[in-house]
Order: structure tokens, then sequence, then C-alpha cells
């Protein structure tokens, strides 16, 4: 019964986000529905390196790396594979969902092994040192791609034709993907798993007593954490011709921190709110172009100081609804 | 063997340089467990104040005849005054209000200033890269097929001398002392009568100014500065702090020094692509075989 209402669910979502999609390419023009996309984006990015900077408490600044190998690895091998999927199933639309979908998942698969790789030897160190590493890896990620000649080193990777890159990526895969992640990234937290990640951020040691496998558990949501980042490098990828190294600097991993910071630190929604706010603040900025960042880098030292647990702290934006409807209630 | 002699000789000249910014970390996470990211910006500044200092004092205007030592002494300690006072106002403006928050809130508080340094400089100095002025006329002689220049002796002389400075202070000092006990246990030097607010000033004040002078040795050194140095030599530097054991004073010259080596034996014999991450990759061995650094001590964990 359950399983009905759910595929109801699903379905009812995919034909609004549909409709949508075809109302959006309609109405808006370009200029904003880019913006769409990016805010789309945004949340994967926000939601998935909130499950380990805010959830688990540890703290990730270079996950530009991770949505690097997720839009290289998408992009390369949605390339490579595109003609042969068409060669089964006869080029088209279907084709080039189906290649699409599986260049995302091979991108992620890419990224959390390369989240694997880097985790499990650095998620032993506790918190700032983690932080250090997980930058240096995501410059030595950078560095690998700089200087990869099969994937057009610093010039970029543009595919196979002077085209570039098929622009597969719009709303309707991006928004379902974001829903998806959204959903499972959910379940994770409020799961036994993700109780135990919560108390790994609370107290590591005391949790280590209570029998939890630390160590493993900070790897798997690592892990995750960097495959979102994929999927998202994925969508990006196929957002525009070509992908460079430069686009996944050090500045691509503060920007998603910041996502998370200004929502809160351990709230889904939170991060929601901030990888939206992120990208329409970010393109309303562009016209004071270099005063851009150094509002930025001053908004997050005012968070810091001001509220540092962000908008939403570690609390859900329905739970804070209902609790400030309760309240009113026992008010009058 | 003489590239090899050459190569030893750039990395120790790079090293120093790195060294005088790490004993910056290192003296900063030994008494506040923050790693202060904007370090590397207070490089970054450094640099264009002796920048600014020798182009005042008309640097171009001596010609071949180069620039009076005095005046360039009076540049050196011009951009380390500057230096100190911005690293002051940033302990009082950003670091003391969030001192006792968690963690993470000083951590994320100082990527956020590194950032707004950066940034402000590209505003204020243009984004674009300038030649360092010719404080020092290059003299260049050869020493058993080895060229040596008088930039790098000079790079290792003044390091030297700053950091036999340092460790005269921190040792022989009043402030000095007070340092160390507030390195030691933050509360029991409070107790003893420290004015413990005092030395983190201080503390602040002196990596500042190192790094000040590691600034003016880089832009002699590398030819170029821009706005954005701070960020991947800063990095370097605190690798370097984390190899020698982050904390320890005498860790921080060895890793500089050592990290400078082996930037510049890739470079040379690897390739000069990978001169960038060879840092990142001794950090993560280091981290991983002996996250204490080659000269830490194993603390406990406490509960």
């Amino acid at each position: 019964m359950q399983l009905v209402r759910r595929s109801a669910i699903a379905v009812a979502l995919g034909v609004s986000l549909y409709a949508l999609q075809l109302w959006l390419a309609d109405g808006l023009i370009e200029y904003v529905q880019r913006i769409v996309l990016l805010a789309g984006i945004n949340v994967i990015l926000a939601v998935g390196l909130n499950l380990i900077n805010g959830t688990t408490g540890q703290f990730s600044i270079g996950h530009a790396g991770f949505m690097a190998v997720g839009a290289y690895g998408a992009a390369f091998f949605g390339v490579k594979l595109g003609p042969i999927i068409s060669g089964v199933i006869g080029a088209g639309a279907l084709a080039d969902g189906v290649t699409f979908n599986v260049a995302l998942l091979i991108g992620a698969v890419l990224a959390g092994l390369a989240g694997l790789l880097v985790g499990a030897p650095s998620l032993r160190l506790r918190g700032d040192y983690l932080a250090v590493v997980t930058l240096g890896f995501g410059e030595i990620i950078r560095i690998s791609f700089n200087n990869a000649h099969f994937l057009g080193a610093a010039t970029g990777y543009f595919g196979d034709t002077p085209a570039g890159l098929p622009a597969y990526t719009s709303f309707f895969w991006v928004y379902g993907w974001a829903i998806a992640i959204v959903i499972l990234i959910r379940n994770l937290t409020f799961s036994q798993t993700g109780r135990s990640l919560t108390a790994i951020r609370e107290d590591e040691i005391a949790a280590e007593a209570m029998a939890t496998p630390t160590t493993r558990l900070k790897v798997l949501a690592f892990s995750l954490s960097a495959a979102s980042a994929g999927i998202a490098g994925g969508l990006f990828a196929y957002m525009q011709s070509g992908i460079r190294p430069e686009d996944f600097r050090f500045d691509k991993s503060i920007d998603m921190v910041v996502m998370v910071i200004i929502g809160g630190l351990g709230s889904i929604s939170g991060a929601i709110v901030g990888g939206v706010f992120v990208a329409v603040t970010l393109e309303l900025m562009r016209d004071l172009q270099q005063f851009r960042l150094v509002l930025y880098a001053l908004l997050l030292i005012v968070i810091m100081l001001v509220r540092p647990e962000g908008l939403l702290g570690s609390r859900e934006l329905p739970e804070l609804i209902r609790s400030r409807l309760g309240r009113a209630k026992v008010s009058k | 063997m003489s590239t090899f002699l050459q190569q030893v000789l750039n990395g120790l000249s790079l090293g120093s340089i790195y060294a005088l910014i790490a004993l910056g970390y290192t003296m900063v996470y030994g008494i506040l467990k923050l790693i202060n990211f904007a370090h590397g910006e207070v490089f970054m500044i450094g640099a264009y104040a002796g920048y600014f200092g020798a182009v005042g004092l008309g640097v171009e205007g001596y010609g071949a005849a180069g620039f009076p030592l005095y005046l360039a002494l009076v540049v050196l300690v011009f951009a380390m005054v500057v230096a100190a006072l911005l690293g002051v106002s940033i302990e009082f403006l950003a670091y003391r209000p969030v001192r006792s928050a968690p963690r993470l809130t000083p951590l994320i508080t100082a990527i956020g200033v590194s950032l707004f340094l950066q940034n402000a400089a590209m505003l204020a100095f243009s984004p674009n890269p300038r030649p360092y002025p010719p404080i020092l006329r290059e003299v260049r002689f050869e020493l058993g097929g080895v060229i040596v220049t008088n930039v790098k002796l000079t790079i290792f002389v003044v390091a030297i001398g700053l950091m036999a400075g340092l460790s005269w202070f921190i040792q022989r000092t009043w402030t000095g002392k007070a340092m160390r006990a507030v390195a030691t246990n933050l509360d029991a030097a409070r107790l003893m009568g420290i004015d413990t607010d005092r030395i983190i000033r201080a503390t602040f004040a002196v990596g500042s100014a190192l790094a000040a002078a590691g600034g003016i040795l880089f832009g002699l050194d590398q030819i170029m500065i821009n706005p954005l140095m701070g960020m991947l030599t800063g990095l370097k530097a605190f690798v370097a702090a984390v190899l020698g054991g982050i904390g320890n004073v005498r860790g921080a010259v060895l890793g500089g020094l050592l990290i400078g080596l082996a930037e510049q034996l890739t470079a040379g014999y690897l390739s000069p692509d990978y001169r960038d991450a060879i840092t990142f990759v001794i950090l993560i061995i280091i981290l991983i075989l002996r996250p204490e650094g080659l000269l830490g001590v194993v603390r406990p964990e406490k509960v």
C-alpha cells in the first residue's frame, strides 16, 4: 500500500517538475533560467556537504575537488558512452536521458571513491587538521586535472566535438536529482546511522565508548557527501559547453561552506535555504563584481560573530514552524 | 651534482621564507589552538607594504648604484610594523570575540578574514601581478659550478638572523617567557598574574612581523607579487608548521626548510607542474604516519 502511495507521489512529482520545466523554458529569460539551475545544483552541494560538516561535525573545505571528479567523470564517460547507448536504443531524447543519468552516476561513484580514498586515512584526524587535509586534497585533485592531457589539461574538457558538451542539464533533471538526494540524506539523517553520526559530532569519545564504529561511519558520511558533490559536478558540467580546472578552485569549496553555514550547520532545510541564497545573491551582486567577494567575506565574519549557529541553527524548518505555532496557541 | 647543489641552494632559500611564515602559524596555534588562516594574507600585505615603502623612498631613482642598505632596512622595519599592526587588529576584531566559542567558529572566522583581505587587496592594489622593486641589485657569481646570487644569500642570512632573534626573544625576555607559559597552560598562566590578552596580542604582533619579512624576501626571490600569493604560500608554510610539529618553534624552522627543499627538488627532477602538489602529499603522509610532527610531542587526548 505504502509502495503504491510512494510511487504515486514520485510520478506526480515527476509530472509537475516536467510541467514546470516547460513553463519555465517558455516564460523565463535565459539568465534567470541559469540562476534557477545553479540554485538547484547548490542545494545538492549544500545538503551533501551538510551531512559531513553539519550532521557529523567534521570539517571539509575541499569539496570542490569531489565536485571536479564528478564533473570530469560525468563529462568524459558521457561523451564516450553516448554513441554506444544511442547505437543500442536509437538516437533521441530517450538515449540522451539514459546517457546523461548513467554519466552522472559514474561521476558520483568516482567522486564517492575519491571521498573514500581521502576519508579513510584522514578522518582519523580531528577538526581543523581534517580541514587542512581536505583543502590539500582539493588542490591536488585540481592540479592533477590541470595536468591531465587526455582531459584537456588547463584549457578544460569540451568533449570530442567542437560544439562542446551537449546541454543535457535541464530543470527537470536538476530538481529531480535535488529532491532525490535531499530525501535520501534526510532519511539517512533520521535513521539509526544518522543518530550515530550526530553522536560523533556531539562527543566522539563518548560515541566510541558506546561501541559506535566512529571511523567507519565518518568515512561513510564523507563518501556519500563526496558522491553528492559529484552529482552536482556532473549537472554543472552539462550546463555549459565544457569544464575547466579553474571552475573548481578553493573559492568553490568556500562557497559550499558558506551555504551550509548561512543555513545553519546540521540543518537540511537550512542547507537548502543557504544553497538558494548563495546562488541568488552571487548573481545579484554580479554588477558589483569586484566588491562581491569582499562583501561575501564580511558576511561570513559577521555571521560568525553575531549568529554562529546560522539562520536555523541545527533545527529543521518544519520543526521550527511547528514550535512557533505551538507557542502561539499556548500564549492564547 | 652541480644541478643537485643548485636545487638544494634554491630550496634552502625558499625554505627559509616558508620557515619565517610557519613561525607565525605555530606560535598562534601553540597558544590559541587556532589555525590562523589569515596569516598568509598578512604575509601578502607585508610584501605590499615593502613594495610601497621602497617605491615611496624612491628606489627606482638609485639606478645601477643600488638601494642603500640603511634604506632597505627602513623598508623592512616599515613592512614589519604594518603587518604587526594588521595582525593585532585581526586578533582584536575577529578572533577575540569568538575565542571561547566552539573550535569551528574561530576557524570559519579565520577563513572569512583571509578571504576578506585577499579581495580587499585585489580592490586596493589591483589583481595584476607587480614586479618587485629592486631593493637589492642582483649580483651573480659562480661557486664550484653552482650559481649563487646575493639575493639568495641575503634571504638566507636575513631569515636566519630573524629566527635567531626570535629564539632569543622567546628564551630570554620576560614577554617570551610569558608566551611559553601561556602556550603551556593559558588558565594557569592567568592565575600567575600574566596578562594573557597582552601576551596573545604580542604573539600576533611578532608572528605577523616575521611574515612581513618573509613577504619582502619572497618578493625579492620570486620577482613578482600579487594579492593572491598569500594563499598557496601560506598553506605551504602551514604544512611546514605541521611537519615540524605544530606549536614547536624549532619544528617550524625545520619544516620550512624541508618543504622548500622538497618543492625545489620536485620541480627540478620530476616536473615543475607538481611543485605545489608535493607539499600536500607531504602533509597527508605526515598526518597519517606521525600526526604530532617531526619534533612534536604526543599528548594524550583529554575527555
